[in-house]
């Protein structure tokens, strides 16, 4: 059984829909890459499985249990945390309280502030800093340790190499290698192509808010996902995978 | 002089006490909550009737009254607040102040229209006072009210920081949609807030009562106060409501001193003083001008 | 996409009919008191002055955005002003016209002041405001503290000649000022009071001029319920300070237009008469009335915020005194991509009033 699958999931802005008709599936310790041109609808989807949108068709299935109606604090609790988009510290909390409200979900597991600040080296220093005051690299770092200290099953990514310099990008990925070998599974939202092929082992290119293509990171070619990133082959490709 | 100015400071602790609970829910729901003098004085009555007819006293009351004011201040935030809020800033205005009417009335329909007091069942409390140097007599009451916005407002301070509610409500008041995707349950942060808040609005109430009189209608007097006292002291941290409070109260007392009418008029012209300082020098515009800063005070 | 494009309409039949509809009435109003009794006469100048309430707090919170619970300021200040004009040697009823002038013009600094506040903040703000001019209008030797005083000079009109002056003032007061609000809205500062109502940081990124809009609006409640202050004192004839800087009037106001329909023209006006036939039924039984009214509040807040007449016509396409424009998208124009959006909602024709 997947871990996760989304089920013709369908998420509207307004009248606008962000996602339209989408289905997936992941299982426990994969890593997936979810690709695509901005505004493909990548973050409304991620969002939409974290439960700060509602879907208005379709089902996000996780761990057997249907989450339609689930309150995003309610399916962190079942296991699912997201890094938001942009961070979204709470500024005008220390470093550290912003890694406690992580816990505020109370699941057990390993993940403590010392290990965060283990795994991210970079904030040991800043424990008690402001979020306000810190560097991007340094918010990025706590965004994703903030998420880490609910102990998820399933960890959703998105963007975390937004706004961060190259150098910064590495040392986030580096660490997050280390996530995927100990089998935490994740879904990431990235922009860099070749960095997002090179972490994971399955990819969804987004067109438009739908799937325009989907498959192993090893086999899809880097032409094929970059022609669906643009939506060139959209009519032989029929959108939507097995 | 000096004897004004000791009883002005100490006056201000009440003032503290009833601005706590209305500024405290500002910050964490960003709602004024017009009903705050009127459930205050709820909270009075309740006393003065368990005092009256069951012979309680009012400290023992508070046993009772201030448990029933928090589950009254989570219905409130739960069923009133909660889906007002949805449909805007403003409705909240509207549904409170209509709840500020319904309360208003209600105590008139049941006890009419009669000023009432706590203080024939507090004992000597209400008159007892300590001579301090410099022959300035301060009353035991008031020192309680002062001693007890002072622990109030630490222990409030200690909860935000140090505790995992504190630290969820401090989040869900900064940014309640990503408190949820961290896990927090945002609508049982506000309730509880909103469930705090009204056990200051109660214990603000027992004492308004046993230091002076109240009515039905003493409602909106006491949210004015509130106000003043948190807009005054407002941009700082809890402590500035302490400061608010007591700048307020000794506006009062110049103002009582330089017209018999003057009491209440002083407050108001130092509030409206304050709010002209504030809205002309900081320049931030006025987003929240109550909002405090519910972190560390660094 | 479909070619066909969205009409725009202004008004429509129905509303055409309805500026007819409302001349009659008017007409029908002017010539009532011959056929009235005096007693009915004072009870619709009571009405005319709760539509001019309703309508103002309206303009101010339903189309300004700005929610006051402190407008019985300008009420009690309509009434003492004419007090004192009427003292100084002035016609009684000159009076409370100048009076209203001078109320508007006291507010245009209060404004400069207190429109710095937002939400929550302004409408207590206010109240700090009512409260305060309250205590000093006390301090003046004429009012006497709470003992009050009255306008006397009125009582050198016989009572009938006073009733039916004050019932065409009132009539007439609440027409012009019905109209200009109307002229606004439908006026180029309308769609600028629709922009901010709407959403006030989109409209002041794209060049409305925010501040001045709500400046302008409540300038005109202040006069507006500065008019309505004076009218009351004319019919009631005595001022106690007490009564006219009560918050009850910011109580009625705001049930009015709650009930009614906040941010909609014929909203508050249908409000006033509500409120009106309310207190003729159950004013009697004292304090019931009072949480009923409360209670009523609270509950439209909380289950109809856009009240009576907004609901209808947001369900029936419901308009009559037309304000704004509505656009009428052709079906199908939009969603080719095969969404679930129902027809109604895409042919839905919903006019920002």
């Amino acid at each position: 059984m997947s871990l996760l699958s989304v089920e013709d999931l369908v998420v509207r802005h307004g009248l606008l829909q962000a996602v339209r008709g989408v289905s997936f599936g992941i299982e426990r310790g994969e890593t997936l890459a979810l690709v695509g041109a901005n505004g493909a609808g990548k973050t409304t989807l991620l969002r939409a499985i974290a439960g700060a949108h509602q879907a208005a068709s379709g089902r996000v299935v996780f761990d057997g249990a249907d989450l339609s109606g689930v309150p995003s604090h309610e399916r962190v609790r079942k296991g699912i945390a997201l890094v938001p988009e942009g961070r979204r510290l709470f500024v005008q909390m220390t470093v550290e309280e912003n890694l406690l409200l992580g816990r505020a979900a109370g699941r057990p597991g390993d993940w403590s502030v010392e290990r965060v600040l283990e795994t991210f080296p970079n904030l040991k220093l800043r424990r008690h800093a402001k979020a306000g005051h810190l560097s991007g690299g340094e918010q990025q770092a706590t965004a994703i340790g903030r998420a880490l200290m609910s102990n998820p099953d399933l960890l959703l990514l998105d963007e975390v190499s937004l706004g961060l310099s190259p150098l910064v990008v590495d040392r986030v990925y580096a660490s997050l290698q280390g996530l995927i070998s100990s089998g935490t599974t994740i879904i990431l939202v990235e922009q860099d192509l070749n960095r997002a092929l090179s972490v994971s082992n399955k990819v969804i290119c987004m067109l438009e808010g739908r799937v325009a293509l989907a498959g192993d990171s090893k086999n899809v070619s880097r032409d094929e996902v970059t022609k669906a990133y643009f939506g060139l082959h959209r009519k032989g490709a029929g959108g939507v995978p097995a | 002089m000096m004897n004004q100015i000791v009883q002005g400071i100490l006056l201000g602790g009440y003032y503290a006490l009833i601005a706590c609970g209305l500024s405290f829910m500002f910050s964490v729901m960003r709602i004024i909550n017009l009903a705050h003098g009127s459930l205050a004085v709820l909270s009075a009555f309740a006393l003065w009737l368990l005092a009256s007819r069951f012979h309680i006293s009012p400290f023992l009351g508070l046993a009772i009254v201030l448990p029933l004011m928090a589950v009254i201040g989570w219905a409130l935030q739960r069923f009133l607040l909660e889906r007002s809020a949805r449909g805007g800033a403003l409705l909240p205005i509207l549904t409170t102040f209509g709840l500020a009417i319904v309360i208003d009335n209600v105590l008139f329909e049941q006890f009419g229209a009669d000023t009432r007091s706590l203080a024939p069942f507090i004992g000597s409390l209400s008159y007892d006072s300590w001579e301090w140097p410099g022959s300035i007599y301060v009353g035991k009451l008031a020192v309680i009210i002062f001693v007890t916005a002072v622990v109030l407002l630490g222990g409030l301070q200690l909860f935000l920081t140090r505790t995992g509610l504190g630290r969820s409500i401090r989040a869900t008041s900064e940014d309640p949609d990503t408190a949820g995707l961290v896990g927090v349950d945002a609508r049982r942060a506000n309730a509880l807030a909103a469930a705090i808040a009204m056990v200051t609005v109660g214990l603000a109430g027992a004492f308004l009562g046993m230091r002076a009189t109240f009515d039905p209608y003493a409602g909106a007097t006491q949210l004015l106060f509130a106000f003043e006292a948190a807009v005054i002291g407002g941009a700082g941290s809890l402590w500035g409501t302490l400061v608010g409070g007591i700048v307020l109260a000794l506006a009062q007392t110049l103002g009582a001193k330089v017209h018999p009418q003057g009491f209440l008029i002083g407050g108001h012209v130092a509030f409206l003083i304050v709010l002209f300082i504030r809205l002309y020098t900081s320049g931030l515009g006025l987003r929240g001008l109550l909002r405090f800063s519910t972190g560390k005070v660094s | 996409m479909s070619a066909a494009s969205p009409v725009i309409e202004r008004g429509t039949a129905a509303s055409r009919i309805a500026g007819f509809g409302v001349a009659i009435i008017i007409l029908l109003l002017a010539l009532a008191p011959q056929f009235l009794s005096a007693g009915a006469v004072d009870r619709m100048t009571a009405l005319f002055i709760y539509v001019i309430l309703a309508a103002m707090w309206n303009a101010l919170a339903g189309f300004g955005g700005l929610v006051s619970v402190g407008q019985q300021v300008f009420f009690g200040l309509g009434a003492y002003f004419a007090i004192r004009l009427a003292n100084a040697g002035l016609n009684p009823f000159v009076s409370l016209f100048v009076s209203a002038v001078i109320v508007g013009a006291v507010s245009w600094p209060i404004s400069l002041f207190m429109l710095r506040l937002r939400n929550g903040e302004f409408a207590i703000g206010m109240w700090v405001i009512a409260a305060l001019t309250h205590l000093l209008v006390n301090l003046d030797r004429l009012i006497q503290g709470e003992t009050g005083t009255s306008l006397i000079s009125l009582n050198v009109y016989d009572a009938s000649t006073r009733r039916l002056t004050i019932y065409w003032l009132a009539l007439a007061s609440m027409t012009a000022l019905l109209a200009v609000l109307f002229g606004l809205l439908r006026g180029s500062t309308g769609a600028a009071i629709r922009a901010i109502r709407d959403n006030e940081d989109a409209a002041a990124s794209i060049g409305v001029r925010v501040t001045g809009t709500k400046r302008l609006l409540f300038v005109l409640a202040a006069f507006g319920i500065g008019v309505a202050g004076a009218l009351w004192l004319a019919t009631a004839i005595t001022f106690q300070p007490k009564t006219y800087f009560s918050v009850q009037w910011t109580a009625y106001m705001i049930f009015m237009v709650l009930v009614g329909g906040i941010g909609t023209f014929e909203g508050a006006i249908l409000g006033a008469l509500l409120f009106f036939l309310i207190e003729t039924w159950f004013g009697g039984t004292g304090v019931w009335y009072l949480i009923g009214l409360g209670a009523t509040a609270l509950v439209f807040s909380l289950l109809l915020p856009r009240g009576l007449w907004g609901t209808l016509e947001e369900r029936f396409g419901w308009r009559l005194l037309s304000v704004g424009y509505r656009v009428r998208l052709p079906v199908n124009a939009s969603d080719t991509t095969g969404g679930t959006a129902s027809p109604a909602q895409v042919t839905t024709s919903r006019e920002k009033a």
